[in-house]
């Protein structure tokens, strides 16, 4: 098949929508199919060759937090060409209600197209409301996937009509074993955490909370941060005598992020809200680190209601010390949540999650005509 | 022992006279922050509504619409602070305008010149609108922190008003930020 997927978000920067869709496109591709994905990108840098730019991508505030996106009418003519030169047989757009390709892509194309919703927007049903345009390019819709049943629930509830659920997949064997980073975990333990810095959504501030308390009480315990933000901002934010045991990396390969989640004992998901799976937690749970996380509904489904990570009160910084506490203190107990994690993971990886989208493309192409310019 | 007498008292109406004064004129800055509250407020939601009025416009791409209207919301949802909200609908606006070739690709469309002159001239409002009213916040604040002002507890129970802190540039990159320390 012919396959056209439309990315929202920047190329260049970490997250999940972006992950999902490089590793999406590189299953399909291992199924023999031809895939092209546009997205925005900066052009210096290079790409894998299944991407094409639709060129540098404007951070913008959207929906609470900040986003880099691609509209505007350039945009819109850039994935026209794509469309028109591409000569689909599906069109697959991801998270098509942010203000971005995806949309654009709706707008302008006709025939089979699928749309797969990512995160939980309860605005959506607001500005649907209020703008016909948009009804208009989300109606083309044809076949409709969830990646968590929190995004399914929003989508219904929000949008209207159903979706399929479709978990997020994990490159499970890329995750299972890496050379922790040197001098870690250490002696007196680590805490490690992934995501954005200065989105608060991502925990980080109620995380930093927890190690007032926990660093305080255990002398050697220390706390590994990696992710995108200000670092020197952030490490403002730790109380002065607790500064040295807390390592901010900032932005990290993928490579060191699979080492960073090999370097320590318990890993974090503190998000206070706005995750529809948290693939950033499914990573670790691949890598086999023992995971305390929110008590978030798309956390408590990826972690088996608990069985396999720790959830804590979500926003409670006192609530997630006493459990990583309870964690440090225990081996047996990480070791047994490592195994449950690393077997509940198994049921999201990227070979299962791939048949299961193709099976949606061959549902919605059924005889139909190829994807084209809409009139 | 007269004359004494009749020197306090004068001396203790004067001071009276002097103290209603200083009180009045503290009442009079507290009702010029209330009117430039007001007309901060009017111009917030004027600027509000015609950003709405672009975004449902038709005029522009569906992802540059949603950009704005999402943005247009925030700022009448209340889930986030108002300077925050307001300051992401200057951002957005700026993200739109300052798109290379974005007015030529509108030129010609019917009512887009309007339309666009009137999101700019909202704008601008706003920022004339904050900074006045920051002024009589300014003038106020100054007003009550004099001694005579605190121990006579001049301002009554009326609040210290706060300085309202948001990004309403719509010029972007280096000037946005010379033109925010300049304000």
């Amino acid at each position: 098949m012919r396959i056209g997927i439309a990315c929202p978000y920047s190329w260049d920067v970490p997250g999940g929508v972006q992950q999902h869709i490089r590793d999406l496109a590189e299953a399909l591709i291992g199924l023999g199919h031809a895939v092209s994905v546009i997205s925005p990108a900066d052009d210096e840098k290079p790409l894998p060759t299944y991407v094409v730019p639709a060129g540098k991508a404007v951070p913008v505030p959207y929906n609470g937090s900040v986003a880099r996106l691609a509209f505007g009418f350039l945009s819109a003519s850039r994935v026209r060409r794509w469309v028109k030169e591409g000569n689909f047989d599906v069109l697959h757009v991801h998270e098509p209600a942010a203000p971005s390709l995806s949309l654009l892509a709706c707008w302008v194309a006709s025939g089979p197209i699928v749309a797969t919703v990512h995160t939980a927007m309860p605005r959506s049903r607001v500005l649907l409301a209020a703008y016909p345009v948009l009804r208009t390019a989300l109606e083309k819709i044809d076949g409709r996937i969830a990646v968590s049943e929190a995004a399914r629930t929003t989508l219904v509830e929000h949008i209207g009509g159903d979706a399929v659920l479709i978990p997020n997949g994990v490159a499970t064997r890329r995750y299972r074993a890496a050379d922790p980073l040197p001098g870690w975990p250490g002696e007196g333990g680590a805490i490690g955490f992934l995501g954005r810095m200065d989105e608060p959504r991502k925990g980080l501030p109620v995380l930093l909370k927890a190690f007032e308390t926990l660093g305080t009480e255990r002398k050697g315990l220390r706390l590994l941060v990696a992710g995108p933000g200000d670092v020197e901002e952030a490490r403002h934010r730790v109380p002065e005598a607790l500064r040295d045991r807390v390592v901010l990396l900032g932005q990290v390969s993928e490579e060191q992020k699979i080492r960073v989640l090999h370097s320590v004992d318990v890993f974090c998901s503190p998000n206070t809200g706005g995750e529809s799976f948290g693939i950033v937690t499914a990573e670790a749970m691949a890598a086999g680190a023992p995971i305390v996380a929110s008590d978030l509904e798309a956390f408590r489904e990826v972690l088996r209601g608990g069985s396999a990570g720790e959830l804590f009160a979500t926003g409670d910084a006192g609530d997630l010390a006493r459990a990583a506490g309870r964690l440090l203190d225990d081996p047996a107990r990480r070791a047994d949540l490592s195994g449950s994690a690393l077997a509940a993971v198994a049921d999201y990886d990227w070979s299962v999650v791939a048949r299961d989208v193709v099976s949606v493309y061959e549902t919605v192409v059924l005889g139909r005509t190829t994807v084209a310019l809409a009139q | 022992m007269l004359t004494y007498v009749v020197i306090i008292v004068t001396l203790a109406l004067l001071a009276g006279v002097y103290i209603s004064w200083r009180a009045g004129r503290i009442d009079r800055l507290h009702n010029r922050v209330e009117t430039a509250r007001a007309a901060l407020d009017l111009a917030l939601v004027r600027r509000s509504s015609v950003a709405f009025e672009l975004a449902s416009s038709g005029l522009l791409d569906p992802a540059t619409s949603l950009l704005l209207a999402g943005a247009v919301h925030g700022t009448r949802d209340g889930e986030r602070p108002r300077d925050l909200a307001e300051s992401d609908l200057t951002r957005a606006l700026r993200a739109a305008f300052s798109q290379p070739g974005f007015r030529a690709s509108l030129a010609g469309r019917d009512g887009a010149d309007e339309l666009l002159a009137e999101v700019e001239a909202a704008s601008h409002r706003v920022f004339l609108a904050r900074k006045f009213f920051n002024d009589a916040v300014a003038a106020t604040r100054d007003a009550r922190r004099r001694p005579l002002a605190r121990v006579f507890r001049l301002a009554g129970n009326a609040q210290l008003p706060e300085f309202f802190e948001m990004d309403d540039s719509m010029a972007n990159g280096a000037t946005a930020g010379m033109q925010r320390l300049a304000g």
